[in-house]
């Protein structure tokens, strides 16, 4: 349906040249969301933009923010026979605090552990499982709360009480808060998540004008998208202006979806919580409300993490994730740290800083 | 007989017996296998060509066929990229108590029918069956000889400035079983290019030494290939992502899924390189055969990024394309 | 964390409607959007229609990002 002058490549070489026209500096720009790194690296956008402008992949990555913790979490639930982990294939491969220790390999092991497209598939397998417990791992950031949320009124209403969700969503506003709160923070523009955009509504960037007064483009998805939101984002930067665009008029509104913020409301609330990089974000992250907590797989289930210490230390991941080291500088990319055997989730994760930078290293 | 398969079928005794008169035989029929001795004595060749595959695809009845036309054309597929015109198959088949007898029926039929289409013999065989529970319906072994025919093919040929063909669209095995493995979308345009190769292996052979290798990209589809083609060599592959030949519905339903059809699984198609010069005239001809229509060139051998394979976007962007590292998984980000 | 795709609504059931696209059928929910009607467009994320899409909105967006390619070719 999308128009395919979309991807007509004489337009997109058209905003390409545009972009060379700006003559821009050096630029740092700051993408947030993970698919807009697999975006741009599927359609090899960066390899046509000036060297000079820098795209940096930001914390929208949420398999990359999850701390070890709470994939240790959920390793030690599918330890348990009476058990289903339920989770999007995006989390199956990630390491916690141990190498190598992932739900691919629990379910190896003989965990039960399935892949599901849709929190309600997680609800279908409670359903068909009565005498089992069914955890589904909340992963994601706004765009994926609602769906996450109306699978557990789906169950509510259903009375299917096998079923729980350990929420591990969160939230990228108090991200961003704290990413530029931080010492030495130098980047010159945001390139905003699309779709996270369509929920929260245009009000939901606005705080990058107001409190900090930096350049900040709301970005659909398609390299004509993309091109154009850079495009708008160094047009700024240039002429020193710091306001909140739109880029992504056909899905993004002022105020968002309120029905999906509606139902955010009514089951979630919001939460201190750790990000991998970031440390305890206030209201970082969405907590099940307290009314609900039938439903909140951290109060059904005493989890008892049995840490062999921190993060794995040799892990870059945290700084990379913030934009502040390059995975190219971390001394184990690619020769101890490979999507095949990773250290860190930047590096198994489809849209990880680590991973996409290592398909580019030899152009 | 009862209408599944239980633990006596596989033990050897006379149920095992009847199976194979009743069952197996009648749609394998030929004198060798007929002997039901414990090996097949056959004609042979100077040299010979030999492979192996196992089958355990789930589900085992798709959209396009089954794994019994599979296991068939695997091997014979295999044979044939060898540069070997097949000749002779064994069956090696483990089989899950509880499967109905009716879909070993089919299974064998679809068998019989491949290994006709492609002129060999099934010769020799073994059943196994394992307990419920072990098994997945059923698994199936081929093991295959061929004689060999062409005997240049090789990696090794490859020149830089060499023309990278495929002998039609991508994708469709691998998304057709994932389709019917997990149900989350349906399509009925989706299907299998499951199906032998040799016609199209040996138009292509005419071609002689122009011809420097082929291969059926499987597992880890065209990606995985193209990297084994240069993997470790001096040259590289560079292909245009607007060349790969693909259909609309594939090609969506890999974008839903967030799955890269690069990487998917074909069954029917042959990837190959050939000089620069005789590179139109092997597409006109291949597009003449009904497996061949949608035959295109997707790229050249450089020697610009030694060991590995590009991709030039649609919009001038270029990417790396890595041999498949784990099995894709659907995605949300 | 965005991972989505456009689909045309072919049935709707409450809050279950089926989303089309080149002939692949995926079952979705719509417990988002009011008043989705078959023929309607939608964007999609893990099996919840998150907006839909509207042609003439998409014509709009598309003009404006084409407005920054027109710059480019005048030399403006």
């Amino acid at each position: 349906m999308l128009n395919p002058a979309f991807d007509d490549p004489s337009n997109i070489s058209l905003l390409v040249k545009a972009i060379h026209d700006l003559s821009p500096g050096e630029i740092k720009i700051m993408e947030v969301c993970g698919t807009h790194t697999m975006s741009i690296a599927k359609s090899g956008i960066k390899t046509l933009l000036p060297d000079s402008v820098k795209l940096i992949s930001g914390p929208g990555c949420p398999v990359c923010v999850t701390p070890s913790d709470s994939i240790d979490s959920a390793l030690s639930l599918s330890e348990r026979d009476d058990l289903i982990i339920a989770s999007y294939g995006d989390m199956i491969r990630v390491p916690g605090s141990v190498r190598g220790d992932t739900l691919l390999k629990r379910r190896a092991m003989g965990a039960d552990i399935r892949i599901v497209y849709s929190p309600v598939d997680a609800v279908d397998i409670a359903k068909g499982n009565p005498d089992k417990q069914v955890v589904f791992l909340g992963v994601g950031f706004e765009t994926t709360a609602p769906g996450t949320c109306a699978a557990i009124d789906t169950a509510i209403k259903n009375d299917i009480s096998n079923f729980s969700v350990f929420s591990m969503l969160k939230r990228v506003e108090p991200a961003l808060r704290a990413i530029i709160e931080k010492d030495g923070f130098d980047i010159d523009g945001f390139l905003c998540p699309g779709h996270v955009a369509t929920i929260m509504g245009e009000n939901g960037f606005i705080f990058l004008e107001k409190d900090y007064h930096i350049p900040a483009v709301i970005s659909g998805f398609e390299p004509a998208d993309i091109l154009s939101s850079i495009y708008k984002l160094i047009s700024q930067i240039k002429s020193s202006s710091a306001r909140l665009e739109n880029e992504y008029t056909r899905a993004v509104s002022k105020a968002g979806n309120t029905l999906a913020v509606s139902m955010i409301d009514k089951y979630l609330s919001c939460c201190d919580t750790e990000f991998r990089g970031l440390g305890m974000v206030p209201s970082g992250g969405f907590c099940i409300r307290d009314d609900f907590s039938a439903f909140d797989a951290e109060k059904r289930f005493p989890i008892k993490i049995k840490r062999t210490g921190d993060d794995l230390p040799a892990c870059r991941c945290a700084s990379v994730i913030i934009g502040r080291e390059d995975p190219l500088s971390c001394p184990f990319f690619a020769s101890v740290c490979t999507p095949e055997d990773p250290i860190g989730p930047c590096m198994v994760s489809s849209e990880g800083a680590c991973a996409a930078a290592y398909k580019y290293r030899s152009l | 007989m009862e209408d599944i398969i239980t633990l006596d079928y596989g033990s050897g005794g006379k149920k095992t017996s009847q199976l194979i008169e009743n069952l197996l035989l009648p749609r394998l029929l030929n004198e060798e296998l007929e002997k039901l001795s414990d090996g097949a004595i056959l004609d042979g060749s100077d040299k010979l060509v030999f492979s192996t595959d196992s089958f355990v695809v789930k589900p085992y009845f798709f959209p396009g066929g089954d794994i019994g036309k599979l296991a068939v054309c695997g091997t014979v597929n295999d044979i044939c990229m060898c540069g070997g015109v097949p000749k002779y198959l064994s069956l090696g088949l483990i089989i899950e108590e509880g499967l109905p007898l009716k879909h070993l029926e089919k299974i064998i039929s679809s068998i019989s029918e491949a290994a006709k289409e492609c002129s060999v013999t099934v010769s020799t065989g073994d059943t196994k069956v394992v307990e419920r529970g072990f098994g997945d319906g059923i698994y199936v072994n081929t093991s295959g000889i061929g004689f060999l025919k062409y005997p240049w093919l090789s990696n090794k040929n490859i020149r830089d400035g060499d023309a990278v063909i495929v002998t039609g669209n991508i994708g469709e095995h691998g998304t057709a079983v994932m389709l019917a493995r997990d149900g989350l979308l349906s399509s009925d345009s989706i299907v299998s290019d499951c199906a032998p190769l040799i016609d199209l292996a040996a138009k292509i052979c005419e071609y002689g030494h122009s011809v420097r290798v082929m291969r059926d990209p499987t597992r880890g589809g065209i990606a995985t290939t193209l990297n084994e083609f240069v993997n470790g060599s001096p040259f590289s592959i560079e292909i245009n992502e607007d060349a790969v030949p693909i259909s609309p519905s594939v090609k969506s339903a890999c974008d839903i899924l967030g799955i890269d059809p690069l990487y998917c699984a074909n069954e029917g198609r042959i990837l190959f390189i050939a000089a620069e010069n005789e590179a139109q005239s092997l597409i006109d001809a291949l597009r003449k055969h009904k497996d061949g229509r949608d035959c295109a060139m997707i790229g050249h051998v450089t020697s610009r990024f030694p060991g590995k394979v590009t991709v030039k976007t649609p919009f001038g962007g270029t990417r790396i394309v890595q041999k498949l590292s784990g099995a894709q998984l659907p995605r949300i980000c | 964390m965005c991972l989505a795709v456009p689909l045309r609504i072919s049935s709707v059931d409450g809050v279950n409607a089926v989303g089309e696209v080149e002939g692949i059928k995926r079952n979705i929910r719509i417990d988002f959007l009011n008043d989705v009607k078959i023929g309607d467009y939608v964007i999609v994320h893990a099996g919840f229609a998150i907006e839909k899409l509207n042609a003439v909105q998409a014509e709009e967006n598309l003009d404006s990002i084409l407005e920054v390619a027109r710059i480019a070719q005048s030399g403006v």
